[in-house]
């Protein structure tokens, strides 16, 4: 505990180091405007901000970018409650109860009550995260190349197991991503595969053009020509107290998002959106008056958003003490480390000390920044709402290609870049779940070393994968997660089936958020 | 046709996407089952995709029908696409400032119709303003065409 104390005051001698302030309230403020202005989710703003982070050492990075994505989850609720458009898509739920106090002139209270929510669990998950990450970076020290191999398996599976959908969907998204990551010089023996004669493609397709061509271009072609609603009124200061009574109710909402929000987050796969969810139907199931969802309870506004913020620091579990990735947003900071030439892993706590207890005493001042931050200006974020889509959206082009192009130098990334939106586009018109390709990107070239570290080390045999106990119980799970998904796949079809193979009802068209 | 949803459609696709890559990958030695080398992991998960795909088209009975899909912004979605592709040639021959205020005049004026005044007045700031930002103030280096613009 002592130990513990005193490497979180190095954290914070980093974190309050006038740069790092800085970084960490840029970040906060450009995490809140990601989180307000439809269209542009956390992992869009990470990837526009990249190149801005080239010049800083990797810390200030890293709390930059941590910055974004937990300030995204503050700035989500505030057109969710006031506009019903969820800014981003952690705050679908936010938008039902929230914006229905709205409609009955409790927006003020509905705003102070998700921010609040939003501090409380941003801060008690940065100490679980405190807490948990040194203990499992150092159980994971004992890992060797066969534990890596079935750790990253079990990630994909996972992922590919809570993705919405029938698991052949996201598995062959999975399998697309890795065979992305194949691209490139082959670590082992320094051969040049799939690269046709463009140098560029040497170090194989980048993550952030893919990234942002996925997920950032592909959302603006897919919104494209949407005209989106700017009637709104932001509430006066003095409105924004809850009264005691809202008070009350929402204590206990908050804790237990905050609890479920870190627990989901850990698990690869979109914690922050699933968490919110969960505990939405939790909080109505627990509710002695559960008609009131959906009237405007405060519950289901206090539950949701503390559970996507304590989800984001429960992302951050895996990815700094194992250097897995628990879903695209965590995969893009990593690439930012590796960029500034740290390699995550369980060493990184050990190594980097520094940056590890600055990024988390950063969150913790960042959460009371942006408590602080939020509620007084809440009216000049809904302002932002007024810029219109049709310059919104080529401003964010441009900055896309610039942020690409930046990493590199390269035009071949913006060639990646715009094909990977066009790829994106299609694949989420057709229902397709992107996040695991980009995980699979980023895993490809971990999962292939250690797969072939791993027979070296037994000298071909492949049984090194199921009698080194750690690796052969992660690969247990995985195989077993992978049955239980293609069991409900294909029972699903098996019974699609036997109504007599009626063709089904057509879908209603997909509600623009 | 008609009776064809999604699953059917991608997972044709990803089957021949896989097969190309199989057949790409016999290019690279794969070494042996004991000993993997360079190709083998590339030709294991074509497979898995192979698998994935066949699955995908096997299980893809019940999903949303292929035609029910609706592209109703397809034009707006290829304009976009299509001024990526020009950023991404110009990028360099012509420079940051002159590629990126092309663009988003086009985007501005033409495709969302502001008018060609607005349009030049934005297309300019942004330009300009960003090139500022980033080149001279935080020394991210952006490509400058003839003439140094």
């Amino acid at each position: 505990m002592v130990e513990i104390l005193q490497n979180l005051a190095v954290g914070f001698a980093t974190a309050l180091s006038p740069d790092v302030l800085v970084y960490a309230f840029a970040g906060c403020l450009v995490g809140t405007l990601v989180g307000v202005l439809p269209g542009v989710g956390p992992l869009a703003g990470i990837s526009l901000l990249l190149p801005v982070t080239f010049g800083l050492n990797a810390t200030s990075a890293i709390v930059l970018l941590a910055g974004i994505y937990y300030g995204a989850m503050y700035g989500g609720s505030t057109t969710s409650i006031l506009m019903r458009i969820p800014g981003e898509a952690a705050s679908v739920m936010t938008c039902i109860d929230g914006y229905a106090m709205t409609q009955k002139g409790r927006a003020g209270p509905a705003l102070a009550i998700a921010a609040i929510g939003s501090f409380v669990a941003g801060t008690l998950s940065v100490l679980a995260l405190m807490l948990l990450a040194p203990p499992l970076a150092e159980f994971a020290l004992r890992f060797g190349p066969p534990e890596h191999f079935a750790l990253l398996i079990l990630g994909l599976l996972v992922l590919a197991y809570m993705t919405s959908g029938p698991i052949t969907r996201s598995l062959t998204m999975a399998a697309l991503g890795l065979l992305l990551g194949m691209v490139g010089m082959d670590t082992m023996t320094g051969l040049f595969r799939f690269e046709y004669g463009l140098s560029e493609l040497g170090d194989g397709i980048g993550v952030v053009p893919v990234a942002v061509g996925l997920f950032g271009v592909s959302e603006i072609l897919l919104s494209a020509g949407r005209a989106i609603r700017t009637d709104v009124r932001a509430p006066r200061l003095r409105e924004l107290l809850p009264d005691r009574q809202e008070l009350r109710a929402s204590a206990a909402p908050i804790g237990r998002g905050t609890v479920l929000g870190f627990l989901i987050g850990i698990i690869p796969g979109p914690g922050h959106i699933i968490s919110s969810f969960v505990s939405y139907s939790i909080e109505r199931r627990l509710s002695k008056t559960p008609e009131r969802f959906g009237q405007g309870a405060i519950e289901g506004v206090a539950g949701p958003e503390s559970a996507n913020n304590s989800a984001t620091s429960g992302a951050l579990v895996p990815m700094l003490a194992l250097g897995l990735p628990s879903g695209a947003v965590p995969a893009i900071m990593l690439a930012a480390m590796m960029i500034h030439g740290i390699a995550p892993g369980p060493l990184l706590i050990q190594e980097q000390p520094q940056l590890f207890w600055g990024v988390i005493a950063s969150m913790y001042v960042g959460n009371a920044v942006l408590l602080i931050l939020n509620l007084p200006m809440v009216g000049l974020f809904v302002n932002i709402l007024r810029v219109p889509y049709s310059y919104l959206y080529p401003a964010l082009l441009a900055f896309a290609t610039l942020g690409v192009y930046a990493v590199n130098n390269s035009v071949v990334d913006v060639w990646i870049m715009a094909g990977s939106g066009f790829v994106g586009y299609v694949l989420r018109k057709l229902d397709f779940e992107i996040a695991p390709i980009i995980l699979g990107l980023v895993l490809a070239p971990m999962l292939e070393l250690n797969f072939r570290q791993s027979l070296a080390m037994s000298a071909g045999n492949y049984s090194i994968f199921f009698t080194r106990p750690i690796a052969a119980v992660m690969l247990a799970v995985a195989l077993t997660l992978l049955a239980l998904g293609l069991r409900s796949a294909f029972s699903r079809t098996a019974r699609a089936r036997s109504f007599l193979d009626v063709e089904p009802a057509p879908e209603p068209d997909q509600k623009q958020p | 046709m008609r009776s064809l949803t999604i699953d059917h459609v991608a997972g044709a696709f990803f089957i021949a996407f896989a097969l190309l890559v199989l057949w790409e990958t016999q290019k690279i030695p794969f070494g042996f089952l004991a000993e993997p080398g360079p190709g083998a992991m590339p030709t294991l998960l074509a497979s898995t995709l192979l698998v994935c795909s066949v699955g995908l088209v096997l299980g893809g009975r019940s999903g949303k029908r292929a035609a029910a899909v609706q592209w109703l912004e397809w034009r707006h979605a290829a304009v976009i696409l299509g001024t990526c592709a020009f950023m991404a040639l110009a990028l360099e021959r012509l420079g940051y400032r002159v590629t990126i205020f092309i663009a988003l005049l086009v985007l501005v004026s033409v495709l969302e119709r502001k008018g060609w005044i607005t349009g030049l007045v934005f297309a300019a700031g942004f330009s300009l303003g960003s090139y500022f930002l980033f080149n001279s103030l935080l020394h991210v280096p952006l490509p400058k065409g003839p003439l140094g613009l």
